[in-house]
């Protein structure tokens, strides 16, 4: 199971801005080990992120992505208190869902 | 009377409605976690948007890609897409010297902003576009340089 995601969500206005740092290695499949063989690619698919259960944005990504994945979105009428969560599948099909609550 | 046959067959006829309607939640779900590995493969732009179906894209004022002009490096360079317009359905990053072009797509509701920023790797100096999708077909675009400088000192 992956690292825990860490998700600030904070109100400015009538929006809420969440950022997401998530724990991915994200291998491009383009590199190569000691022994001169390519590394596996191994980055995360899909992404979804919900306020109040509600899907608000879905996104995939391909392992051009950053290591660490940084993600920053602004959530309409979210109010302090709402739940902010976002999950996330690997093409390994691990995957991890974490919450927060808009401050 | 009603037999237990006829309920479940009626529920099944229902749900097939629903499916066909998109109204469902599950099969809704099942479209949008698809994932899209041809575009992801594409090398060129213009097979990203063929992969997606979409046409040929615009250049538009109305996109604003923002980024750094020089990336001090290049495993970790933070890319933003946004746009001002109504109607956006997908926002797309692209950098185009990757081999990999499409770096990631992200699918809006109007429940978020059109406003998306993350970190890409960019193998070398290379253009990096923002492209929004409009749900009336449009495709729209904005391109930024970004210089890499993978461990240099700059310059």
């Amino acid at each position: 199971m992956a690292d825990p995601m860490r998700i600030r969500a904070q109100v400015a206005g009538d929006k809420a801005t969440v950022r997401v740092l998530m724990a991915h290695e994200m291998e491009t499949g383009q590199r190569k080990d000691a022994a001169g063989k390519t590394i596996p690619a191994w980055h995360i698919q899909d992404v979804t992120a919900q306020h109040n259960g509600k899907t608000v944005m879905t996104a995939q990504w391909g392992p051009a992505v950053s290591k660490n994945p940084f993600l920053q979105f602004n959530v309409k009428g979210a109010k302090a208190g709402d739940k902010i969560t976002v999950s996330w599948v690997d093409n390994r099909g691990d995957k991890r869902s974490d919450e927060a609550t808009v401050s | 009377m009603q037999t237990r046959r006829e309920i479940l067959s009626h529920s099944a006829k229902v749900a097939a409605m629903l499916a066909v309607a998109g109204l469902l939640p599950a099969a809704a779900h099942a479209q949008t976690t698809g994932y899209n590995a041809t575009a992801f493969s594409a090398k060129t732009m213009a097979e990203v948007m063929k992969a997606l179906g979409a046409g040929a894209p615009v250049e538009s004022k109305d996109v604003t890609v923002t980024g750094p002009d020089i990336a001090e490096n290049g495993a970790v360079v933070p890319i933003g897409a946004a746009t001002a317009v109504p109607g956006v359905k997908r926002i797309l990053l692209l950098v185009e010297k990757n081999p990999a072009v499409l770096a990631a797509m992200f699918d809006v509701t109007d429940a978020i902003d059109a406003n998306i920023s993350t970190r890409v790797k960019m193998g070398q100096s290379s253009n990096v576009y923002a492209v929004a999708m409009m749900t009336d077909g449009k495709v729209l675009f904005a391109q930024k340089e970004v210089k890499v400088t993978l461990g240099g000192c700059g310059g």
